[in-house]
């Protein structure tokens, strides 16, 4: 069995809509990952010190105030601040497609939008995972 | 090898992103993990672990958290090792059984992890175990390891710690339920959370009596000195009886330091036997059963249709190198 | 109606009439021949449909169980007259931004024909930070108005007359804070607070059960809650005290049935906290107001409608003892299903609001919103908004159907329904009793573990294609194809500007004055004062929400969820 994929699902911000959360949350779970919900109203700092206690490989972020643009870089850079650059990130809610692709600078390689099947954003997941640890992409 | 070094420096160093990443290589039995214990190993030992189990619902995790606050106001330092089940079906696994807060999450003092329970077959046990040296090497006063306690794997958790505390609350047949479960025999502390409930009275005198007529776990250690265990009340949500609690545990950690039943160090040598003990079998079954393992020679021998222990007998004559049993 | 149609329905059935084969039974051998498309048939809630239904199907007792409009238990509706004497009023949400510029979107809806406004606050209002807080970072005026101040809310109202208008306020946690800036923006108005009208949210249950904006603890919540109610009932009569939402909770994906039982089950936790501090039920009981969610199933969203006068006339009379007719109304205010619309092909969403708004109309609803088709890409743009509103129009001047009162009733079908909802919600009532009462059920995560697990069955049931969306599962065009609508977005001025108010009020204010109110807040938080008396002082002495609401965070303890999955 050996190592699973660790996934790391937060709700930065103020917003209180977990809805989408909880259900990635369960959908993952059931993918085999191993999943840390964080609950609710977290700062990004909060969300990266979690991250790194975890030693997660995934963060994926859902929000739905349409403060992404401010949270999102700023988790980030949280994250890079603890030597995490290396975790997966990932996220959705109610995103425009120009926001997407403006996050994608940041880092963010795939976000989803309402309307996402969760079995793609699982599968999206495990190949994105399978493919690092083949060429052993994680640093120390 | 680098990395090895690496890391534990950084560990050392009070990294916690360290510390993180060697529980994840005890965790998926990372070939660099022993030598890495190898390194940190003069500094374990000084930790207190203490265990905390109980059936679901009794909550063990807002106890935890109020005990993780009690410490914290005491100026020492805790780590929590938090195990939730992984599904059966999918290996998959909701951790982090905490709903973090702000003051907790930011806080240097205070580290929390989540473990899957994972396969079974004493791997929790012995990850946990590992787990807990890591985050005693890192230099954490206290630990403390969270399960539900309904399994075996639960049950050889506990083992490895130096204060179990059981927390259980009122409710229908709950103090019956952890007796019939042997609950009672792996308690050094018990906890009645949610002790503001109706029921909760009843249930601690419930479990006074029960205690008494507890047989030790250790029959060589009854008499003298042994310490009935004893019964607490608390409520975590309101953050009541958790420093009695704390003194509970610190009673008890007291009282095996002073040696009244048997010597501190005999009882966590016994611990690094079981540990020993986990680690072959685990090591074992792996060769065992690797691909260049014995798999292939089961699938061969069956098709000679003998029954499952004329093969396993086979097997075992060719890894122990003794011939076969004849009946 | 004929011999053959009235005939019963599953095992009791009528006599088969001389001469022939039973009916029933002709018909049920030619369904079993029949091809049909599924293999199971259920309501959006997943409860089993049968293929037809007749009297068989409904116990009724058409006194005892409906009655007439204006009558107990109201089944048919609050009014003797319905629709026929007032149209329902058409109430958009809208809020975003500045204060300022929700205040010209209230004026455009005015305008336009709209009989009453409604507020949006933006999230940190919603949990009771001002806008210069850390954690405001990005997210003033998002999804609704920033206000942080009386002075905001003068801005907000400016133009209004306070007397005249209705204004309903979507806010929880520190709904009471809220509500004491709009009193005192009225006073400054020259407005008695007697001759406010409106509602101010403030079901803080529903937001630890879905919605999750919350400021406190429950136990101390719940006293505000009181000190709310009682504060109006003396000083501004006119004022719903409390708008007990289901709206949340369906929208946090719960089933129908849950939607009804959890929010009547609010209800009545709040009926008896009232009762506990010593009111007349009969004294606040008529100023409690409901909020449903309309979702897609029509038949099904008239029947949850129905039951809930139903259930709520029979609890007040029955349990609470409420004697005054108006303490049994169950009045509400719908809004069309947030979640039933789709990013995909979103001009659809349009049929949907339709859809699901004649639903609110046909269980008689006392007033709507109807959501615009771009919400769920982003806050909706004027002319989505207006469309939205003239959806609710088209329903009043056009279809007729405003004409005939709860036209529905006697369908078996749909009384069934209304049956069928009534008892699913009986049994919420009785678990929720064994399990302590509704805060201890809260505690427990188990409301929300409900909520959930429907949730994610929905969620699981569209991926397998056993729940159709168009342009979702069904009906799909190239997913590349971007929507043609024009969207709203939020400028970063928005919190610049706030920051900057915020600086200069703070700067100009009386800060001892403001001290002093701050520290009588705290007081009455430990010796059990009216708290909204406190803050309207506060807020005259141009106190923040957010200064408020630390007082209120440290004196009683900030809430924690329970874990739930």
């Amino acid at each position: 069995m050996g190592r699973r994929i660790r996934v790391l699902v937060g709700k930065p911000g103020l917003d209180g809509h977990d809805r989408g959360a909880k259900t990635i949350a369960a959908v993952l779970r059931d993918h085999g990952m191993e999943v840390i919900y964080t609950g609710l109203h977290q700062t990004p700092e909060m969300i990266a010190e979690t991250a790194l206690q975890e030693d997660v490989d995934v963060v994926g972020l859902s929000i739905l105030s349409g403060a992404h643009m401010t949270l999102f870089p700023r988790v980030r850079a949280e994250l890079e601040k603890r030597g995490l650059g290396h975790v997966l990130l990932t996220g959705g809610g109610i995103i425009s497609k120009e926001d997407m692709q403006a996050l994608e600078e940041h880092g963010y390689v795939q976000l989803f939008g309402p309307g996402t099947a969760t079995d793609d954003i699982a599968d999206w997941i495990r190949e994105e995972m399978v493919k690092r640890w083949k060429n052993e992409e994680i640093p120390l | 090898m680098q990395d090895l070094l690496e890391i534990v420096e950084r560990l050392f160093a009070g990294d916690r992103g360290a510390l993180a990443r060697l529980i994840s290589w005890a965790e998926n039995r990372d070939s660099r993990f022993p030598a890495a214990l190898g390194q940190i190993y003069p500094r374990v030992g000084r930790a207190w672990r203490i265990g905390i189990t109980g059936p679901p619902g009794a909550g063990k995790s807002s106890l935890t958290n109020g005990l993780v606050q009690a410490v914290r106001a005491r100026d020492e330092t805790i780590a929590v090792l938090a195990i939730d089940p992984s599904s059966p079906f999918t290996g998959g696994a909701l951790l982090g059984d905490r709903i973090r807060m702000e003051e907790r999450t930011q806080d240097k003092g205070v580290y929390i992890r989540s473990m899957a329970q994972r396969e079974s077959h004493g791997g929790l046990a012995r990850a946990s175990s590992d787990a807990c040296d890591v985050m005693d090497a890192f230099g954490f006063d206290r630990i403390v390891v969270e399960t539900v306690g309904v399994g075996q794997a639960e049950y050889d958790v506990m083992g490895a710690v130096d204060t179990v505390v059981v927390v259980l609350c009122p409710g229908a047949g709950d103090g019956i339920q952890a007796m019939k479960a042997g609950l009672l025999e792996v308690a050094d502390v018990l906890c009645v959370n949610k002790s503001d409930l109706d029921g909760a009275d009843r249930l601690i005198l419930d479990l006074e009596d029960a205690l008494r007529l507890r047989r030790p776990r250790d029959p060589a250690a009854a008499g003298a000195g042994a310490m009935t265990p004893p019964v607490v009340a608390t409520s975590a949500h309101e953050a009541e009886g958790l420093d009695d609690l704390l003194e509970a545990i610190d009673s008890h950690r007291r009282h095996l330091e002073r040696g009244e039943v048997e010597d501190l160090e005999k009882i966590r040598r016994g611990k690094r036997i079981a540990q020993v003990r986990r680690v072959v079998g685990e090591r074992l079954e792996e060769e065992l059963w690797s691909s260049s393992g014995h798999t292939a020679t089961v699938d061969s021998l069956l098709e000679k249709s003998i029954t499952p222990y004329d093969v396993a007998e086979e097997i075992l004559g060719s890894v122990l190198g003794v011939s076969p049993k004849t009946p | 109606m004929s011999e053959t149609e009235t005939a019963g329905t599953n095992s009791k059935r009528s006599p088969a009439p001389a001469g022939g084969m039973d009916p029933r039974l002709l018909w049920e051998q030619a369904l079993a021949q029949a091809k049909l498309r599924e293999a199971n048939f259920s309501t959006l809630s997943g409860v089993p449909l049968e293929p037809l239904y007749g009297p068989d199907d409904v116990q009724l007792d058409y006194q005892r169980d409906l009655g007439y409009p204006g009558e107990y238990p109201f089944t048919r509706g609050v009014h003797p007259s319905m629709y026929r004497g007032r149209l329902w009023t058409m109430r958009q949400f809208a809020g975003f931004g500045s204060s300022k510029q929700t205040n010209e979107r209230f004026k455009f809806l005015l305008e336009h024909g709209q009989t009453g406004l409604s507020t949006a606050f933006d999230f940190p209002t919603l949990m009771g930070y001002d806008s210069d807080h850390e954690r405001s970072l990005g997210e003033v005026g998002q999804v609704g108005v920033a206000i942080s101040s009386l002075m905001d809310m003068e801005t907000l109202l400016e133009g209004i007359p306070m007397d005249r208008v209705s204004t309903s306020m979507t806010i929880n946690g520190p709904a009471p804070i809220l509500l004491a800036f709009y009193i005192a923006a009225g006073e400054n108005q020259g407005v008695d607070p007697k001759l406010l009208r409106g509602t101010v949210q403030n079901d803080i249950l529903k937001e630890y059960q879905a919605q999750n904006a919350w400021l406190v603890k429950c136990e101390p919540a719940l006293r505000m809650i009181t000190d709310v109610m009682e504060y109006c009932a003396q000083h501004v009569p006119k004022w719903n005290s409390i708008s007990i939402s289901g709206y949340h909770i369906r929208e946090a994906g719960s089933t129908a049935a849950q939607e009804l039982a959890f929010t009547l089950a609010n209800g009545m936790e709040y009926v008896r906290r009232g009762i506990a501090v010593g009111m007349d039920v009969d004294a606040f009981a008529p100023r409690l107001s409901f909020f449903f969610d309309a979702h897609l199933d029509f038949f099904e969203e008239v029947a949850k409608f129905r039951a809930a006068r139903r259930i709520w006339a029979r609890k007040l009379r029955n349990e609470f003892g409420a004697k005054d007719p108006r303490s049994w109304m169950l009045r509400f205010h719908t809004q069309t299903a947030g979640v039933s619309l789709t990013a995909q092909q979103p001009e659809n969403n349009i049929v949907r609001t339709a859809l699901e708004a004649f639903s609110a109309v046909l269980g008689g609803t006392q007033s709507l919103h109807t959501n615009s088709m771009d919400e769920t890409l982003a806050l909706p743009t004027e002319k989505a908004a207006k469309i939205a509103l003239r959806t609710q129009q088209i329903i009043a001047e056009e279809t007729e159907a405003a004409h005939v009162i709860d036209p529905l009733a006697g369908s078996y079908f749909v009384e069934s329904q209304t049956n069928r909802l009534e008892e699913e919600a009986e049994a919420y009532f009785l678990e929720i009793e064994k399990r302590g009462g509704v805060v201890s059920c809260i505690e427990q995560g188990y409301i929300q573990r409900e909520i959930h697990h429907s949730a994610l069955e929905y969620q699981l049931a569209v991926e397998r294609k056993q729940k159709k969306v168009v342009g979702v599962n069904i009906h799909v065009e190239e997913l590349d194809a971007a929507p043609e609508i024009e969207l709203l977005r939020i400028d970063s001025e928005v919190e610049r500007g706030q920051h900057e108010r915020l600086a200069e009020l703070r700067k100009k204010r009386d800060s001892s004055k403001a001290q002093a109110e701050l520290d009588a807040v705290r007081d009455a938080c430990r010796d059990g004062g009216n708290l909204l008396e406190r803050f309207v002082a506060a807020a005259h002495a141009n106190c923040t929400l957010g200064e408020i609401a630390e007082v209120l965070r440290q004196e009683f303890g900030e809430y924690e969820e329970p874990r739930i999955i």
